[in-house]
């Protein structure tokens, strides 16, 4: 078991494919501690998507985008799949075939009831949705999808508040 | 003291989920009759529904893959539930030119296809999903008649697991009705899904 377990991690560290593309599985409270953890002066935006999930697709070359704009500032773009565990696969394709470079979550979900109120009151549960963070807290959410103006325009903002 | 303490909570929590939510119906709230095209091209109102105790009313489309996880589970409620007094009625919502599958002759061609046993409404105008403040597919609102209203009972999910109907260990919806059936208050009244956003009209 051990062996097979460093076969692959030996297999992960050899192709760079596996390192940039890896989806990490999270419950909510993995996902909660990540971003409790985040206190420093990083804008963390998380994009809340799926793969079924049309203007999601639609809109995720926008936070791409953005990242690569604002990759000289301290803003970080974070993706959570909330497709079910078993379509890992399609996500992980999905990824790799729209080239996505910035990390992403499977959020394996359990009951949304247990956990979209505490992302934030206001959200129904559709997606997409993004909420940032900053300092710990939460500076911003939206349940919608973005312009590649508008998530400029909002990252550019929520940056320069201090 | 400690019981008034939790009601006090539970009222400031209600308070506060009240002022926070978007607009649209509450649990409580009386709601107005719709008049929406059905796939048979005739007009459907809740008015028709003179027998009934209530209606499950859900905002549901053809495209959305978590709507098609619930299909044959809508389809299951009314076959259940009708003979009890509670019909299903089903509203796509979508902007069709923005989703062509969820055009009216697409929810035809679905309704026939699956042999819907309920209405299958569009909501062209996507004004009675405002009016609720439907924001996603599907969405449950259940409502009861009473005094000749319909009042509502419970606002959201069908159930508890989306990809699994098998493993499935809370039915909201049923549990509303048997309770309401059984005149006990329903809870939980409000319960959280994920779902794909309703396609509004670019205005």
């Amino acid at each position: 078991m051990k062996i097979l377990l460093n076969i692959g991690l030996l297999s992960c560290l050899l192709s760079f494919v596996c390192l940039s593309k890896k989806v990490e599985v999270v419950n909510y409270t993995q996902l909660q501690k990540q971003a409790e953890s985040k206190t420093n002066d990083t804008l963390y935006v998380v994009n809340f998507w799926a793969t079924w999930c049309k203007p999601c697709v639609q809109e995720m070359p926008f936070f791409e985008e953005a990242a690569s704009k604002f990759s000289s500032q301290k803003v970080k773009i974070i993706y959570v799949s909330l497709n079910s565990l078993k379509e890992l696969p399609a996500v992980e394709k999905h990824i790799e075939a729209k080239n996505i470079q910035n990390h992403v979550f499977l959020l394996n979900a359990g009951n949304p009831n247990d956990w979209v109120d505490k992302i934030d009151k206001t959200w129904s549960g559709s997606i997409p949705a993004t909420i940032m963070y900053k300092g710990g807290k939460k500076v911003f959410f939206k349940e919608g999808e973005f312009t590649q103006e508008e998530i400029n325009s909002v990252i550019t903002n929520k940056n320069q508040n201090k | 003291m400690k019981k008034i303490t939790s009601i006090l909570a539970a009222v400031a929590i209600i308070a506060v989920s009240a002022f926070t939510t978007e607009g649209g119906y509450k649990v409580g709230d009386k709601v107005a009759d719709f008049k929406l095209k059905n796939i048979d091209d005739k007009m459907v109102s809740m008015a028709d529904y003179k027998d009934a105790k209530g209606i499950i009313v859900v905002f549901t489309c053809n495209h959305c893959p978590f709507a098609k996880k619930y299909e044959s589970r809508i389809m299951d409620l009314d076959k259940k539930y009708k003979s009890k007094g509670f019909p299903v009625v089903a509203i796509s919502p979508n902007d069709p030119s923005l989703v062509a599958e969820d055009s009216f002759e697409n929810m035809q061609k679905l309704a026939k296809e699956k042999g819907y046993s309920f209405p299958y409404l569009f909501d062209e105008t996507q004004n009675t999903a405002k009016e609720y403040g439907a924001t996603k597919t599907p969405h449950v609102y259940l409502l009861k008649k009473e005094n000749g209203a319909y009042i509502v009972k419970y606002i959201g999910a069908i159930d508890d697991n989306a990809d699994d109907g098998a493993a499935v260990k809370e039915k909201y919806v049923e549990n509303a009705i048997t309770n309401i059936l059984a005149n006990k208050p329903v809870t939980p009244d409000n319960i959280k899904a994920i779902g794909c956003g309703i396609k509004w009209k670019k205005s």
